[in-house]
C-alpha cells in the first residue's frame, strides 16, 4: 500500500520526534501491561493461597484479621486458643483432619510456624496441590528440627543439616534470640508461590521447648534456664496455639460446625470459611488495584495525547508536503488517511516496543519481585485480555489520529496545489 | 478539430468575502502548444492554476480540460482527472525531501493508473520509464537513489520536470519553475522541458513574471491584460 509507505517515509524523515513519541507510548503501554499482569498474578496467587480447608478457627477477632495471620502470616493474633479447644474440635466426629498453627517467632524476618505432621499431609494450595518436599524430610520426634519454605532456603542459602537460631517475636530485627536452642534444617519444601515459601516450620513441641523456660515474655536467667537436652526430656504438649485449620468429612456440615464454634462456651472462638474471607479481603484490595489500573489507562492516554501534539505540530510545516501530494494526484481523503496511517504506525511501534520493554523488565525483575513480594510474574505470551487491551490502545490511537487527519483534510482542500510560506 | 487542451469561457472567480479576482473572457491552449502566461504575483495566477487543477470551481463560466467541463465532475473525479492528464512543476520545493529521486518521479503513477499504464506501455516498465526520463533530463544516474533534498535546486527542478512528464500527461503546467535558477541554467532547463514536452506530445502552460522568456514559446499572453478584473481595479 503506497500510502503506508509514504507515511513511514515521512515519519522516518522526522525520526527523532517520531521515536520519542513512540517511546512515550511504549512506556505507557509497558506500564499498562505490567499493572495488568501484576494484578492478574496477584489475584491468582491470592486465590490459590489456600484450598481444601473448610474452616479456619482462631481466637475471636475479625474474619480478615484471622485470615491474615493464619494464612498470610501478616499481622499478629490478638489472642491464643487453648490446646483443649483444639483437641475438642480435632476429635469431633465430623472433622476429617485438623492442623494446629502456632505463631509468634521469626527468623531473619521470616515467620516461624509451629505445627504437626497433619500440615504436610493435609494443607493444600492452588488447585488442590499438596505440599511437597524438595529435599530431606518433615520434622520428626526431635523438637529441634525445622522444615524451610523454598524462599527462605533460597534467600538465606540454607541447606540440609544447617543450624539456625530463632528469634523471639516477629520484628525484622529482634534483640531476643532463642540462641540456647538451635534448630537443624531437616527438609526444604518445593516452591508453592504462597506464604508457605516464606515460612519456617517447626513442631509444636519445638515451639513449646524454646519457650519452656520463659516467664512473662522474658527468658529465664542463670540456674532457671533449661537446656535443649533437658527440654527434650520434658512433656512438650503445648498449652495454647494460635489457630487451627480444619477439613471436614462432609462439606454439608460446614455451617453447622461454624455456628457451634462461634457459640463455644468454654472460650470465645471464631470460625471462618477461608473462601469467603479471601473474597472479602480481595474486595478491600480490589479498590486499590482498580485505581492502579485506571491510573495506567490515563498514562496511556497521556502517551496518545503526546502523539496527537507531535502530529498536530508537524502539520503546519508539512503543508507543502500535502500540497505536493495533492499535485501528484492524492485526494484529500488520502491525505487524511496518510495521517491516520501515521498515527497507526506510531502506535504500532509504541505497542511493539512497549511489549518488548515489558518482557525485558519482567526478565530483569522476576527474581527480585518473587523474592520480595512472593509474586511470580511469568514470561508468557500476551493473554487474550492483554491483546484486547493492546487492540484498544491501537484503536484509540487511530481515533486520535482522526483529529490531525480532519485538519489536514480541511487544510489540503483549502491550500490546493500551492502553498505560499 | 480535436478539443483544445484548455478552454476557458467567461470565467469568474472571487474568494469568499472578497472582490472578484478573476474575470477571463477566454483563454485557449491547443494540443502540443506551448503558452507563456505572464503574471506577476497578485494577478490571480495561483487562483487560475487552482481552477485549472479543479481544486476550486469557478463562480461562473467554464473550465474545460480536453473537452471535459471540470464543474461536471465530482471532487474525487476531478482529482483523478487532474493527475491523469496534468503534470505540475512549481517554483521550488517540488519534491518530497524524504523520498529518493526515483520515488519522487514515480509518485503520479502511484495515484494514477492511467499514467502508470502509459509509462509501462511506452517504456516497458515503470522503472525503465523513470530512468529514461531522468537520463534525458540530464541527471547523472548516480543521483537516482539519493534523497531528493540532497540535490541542488537545478537538479531538483529537473526531477520535478521528470515527475510532471512521466506517464505522458496531455498538459504540463509550470508555475515559475525557473525563478530559483540562474539565467544559464534557466535556458538549459527550458530547452529540456520543451524537448520532453514535444517528445511526449504534451502542451505546456508556463506561468512566469519573467518577460524575457516569452520569445521561446509558441505564444505569449499577459494575465494582466486578459483579466478584466485587474483592469477594472486599475481603472
Amino acid at each position: 500500500m503506497p500510502l503506508l509507505r509514504l507515511a513511514l517515509a515521512s515519519l522516518a524523515n522526522r525520526r527523532f520526534t517520531a521515536a520519542l513519541t513512540a517511546f512515550a507510548i511504549a512506556v505507557s503501554v509497558c506500564l499498562l501491561l505490567a499493572v495488568e499482569r501484576v494484578r492478574t498474578e496477584a489475584r491468582a496467587s491470592f486465590a490459590s493461597t489456600i484450598s481444601g480447608t473448610d474452616l479456619v478457627i482462631g481466637a475471636r477477632s475479625g474474619p480478615i484479621n484471622l485470615l491474615l495471620y493464619s494464612v498470610f502470616r501478616i499481622g499478629n493474633a490478638t489472642n491464643n486458643i487453648r490446646w483443649s479447644s483444639f483437641e475438642h474440635y480435632a476429635q469431633d466426629p465430623r472433622v476429617k483432619w485438623a492442623i494446629p498453627i502456632s505463631l509468634g517467632d521469626s527468623h531473619r524476618g521470616y515467620r516461624v510456624m509451629g505445627t504437626d505432621h497433619n500440615y504436610f499431609e493435609h494443607y493444600h494450595y492452588g488447585h488442590g496441590q499438596a505440599l511437597e518436599l524438595a529435599q530431606g524430610r518433615a520434622f520428626a520426634n526431635d523438637p529441634f528440627e525445622v522444615v524451610l519454605g523454598a524462599e527462605v532456603a533460597d534467600a538465606l542459602h540454607y541447606a540440609l543439616g544447617d543450624h539456625l537460631v530463632l528469634a523471639h517475636g516477629v520484628a525484622a530485627i529482634s534483640l531476643v534470640k532463642h540462641d540456647d536452642k538451635p534448630f537443624t534444617v531437616v527438609g526444604i519444601l518445593k516452591r508453592t508461590g504462597t506464604p508457605v515459601d516464606r515460612t519456617l516450620h517447626i513442631s509444636l513441641g519445638g515451639m513449646e521447648a524454646i519457650h519452656v523456660d520463659w516467664h512473662n515474655g522474658m527468658p529465664a536467667r542463670g540456674a532457671e534456664r533449661i537446656s535443649a537436652d533437658q527440654a527434650r526430656a520434658m512433656d512438650l504438649t503445648p498449652k495454647a496455639i494460635t489457630a487451627m485449620l480444619i477439613g471436614l468429612k462432609n462439606r454439608v456440615t460446614t455451617f453447622a460446625l461454624q455456628r457451634e464454634v462461634n457459640d463455644y462456651l468454654d472460650e470465645p472462638l471464631l470460625a471462618i470459611l477461608p473462601g469467603v474471607a479471601l473474597q472479602e479481603l480481595w474486595s478491600l484490595m480490589g479498590t486499590a488495584e482498580q485505581a492502579l489500573f485506571v491510573v495506567s489507562l490515563f498514562v496511556v492516554l497521556t502517551g496518545l495525547i503526546g502523539m496527537l501534539t507531535a502530529i498536530l505540530t508537524s502539520l503546519n510545516e508539512r503543508r507543502r508536503e500535502m500540497a505536493i501530494l495533492r499535485s501528484v494526484g492524492a485526494r484529500p481523503w488520502q491525505i487524511a488517511l496518510l495521517l491516520v496511517a501515521e498515527a497507526g504506525a506510531l502506535a504500532a511501534a509504541g505497542i511493539v516496543a512497549g511489549v518488548a520493554l515489558l518482557y525485558v523488565s519482567i526478565a530483569c525483575a522476576q527474581g527480585y519481585v518473587q523474592a520480595s513480594y512472593g509474586l511470580y510474574l511469568p514470561l508468557t505470551l500476551p493473554s487474550a485480555y492483554e491483546c484486547a487491551l493492546l487492540g484498544l490502545v491501537f484503536g484509540a490511537a487511530l481515533l486520535i489520529g482522526a483529529i490531525p487527519a480532519w485538519r489536514a483534510y480541511r487544510q489540503s482542500l483549502a491550500d490546493g496545489l500551492t502553498v505560499h510560506l | 478539430m480535436a478539443a483544445a487542451l484548455i478552454e476557458l469561457h467567461n470565467l469568474g472567480y472571487a474568494w469568499p468575502g472578497q472582490p472578484e479576482l478573476l474575470d477571463l473572457p477566454a483563454l485557449e491552449l491547443g494540443t502540443g502548444e506551448s503558452l507563456f502566461l505572464r503574471g506577476p504575483s497578485g494577478s490571480g495566477k495561483t487562483t487560475l492554476l487552482g481552477l485549472l487543477g479543479g481544486v476550486q470551481l469557478p463562480d461562473r463560466g467554464q473550465v474545460r480540460l480536453l473537452g471535459q467541463d471540470l464543474a461536471q465532475l465530482r471532487q474525487g473525479a476531478r482529482d483523478r482527472f487532474r493527475v491523469d492528464h496534468t503534470g505540475y512543476i512549481f517554483q521550488q520545493f517540488n519534491l518530497l525531501p524524504f523520498l529518493s529521486v526515483r520515488d519522487n518521479v514515480r509518485l503520479p503513477c502511484r495515484f494514477s493508473t492511467l499514467r502508470l499504464a502509459r509509462a509501462q506501455q511506452r517504456h516497458g516498465s515503470l522503472e525503465k520509464a523513470t530512468d529514461t526520463l531522468l537520463e534525458r533530463l540530464g541527471l547523472p544516474s548516480s543521483l537516482f537513489d539519493r534523497r531528493a533534498d540532497a540535490l541542488s535546486i537545478g537538479q531538483q527542478q529537473r526531477v520535478a520536470a521528470a515527475r510532471a512528464l512521466i506517464g505522458q500527461p496531455e498538459l504540463v503546467i509550470a508555475d515559475e519553475p525557473t525563478s530559483a535558477l540562474d539565467s544559464d541554467a534557466r535556458e538549459a532547463f527550458l530547452r529540456l522541458l520543451f524537448e520532453e514536452c514535444q517528445a511526449g506530445g504534451a502542451g505546456l502552460l508556463f506561468v512566469s513574471h519573467d518577460q524575457s522568456l516569452a520569445p521561446l514559446f509558441d505564444r505569449a499572453e499577459s494575465l494582466m491584460d486578459l483579466n478584466r478584473a485587474t483592469r477594472a481595479r486599475e481603472a
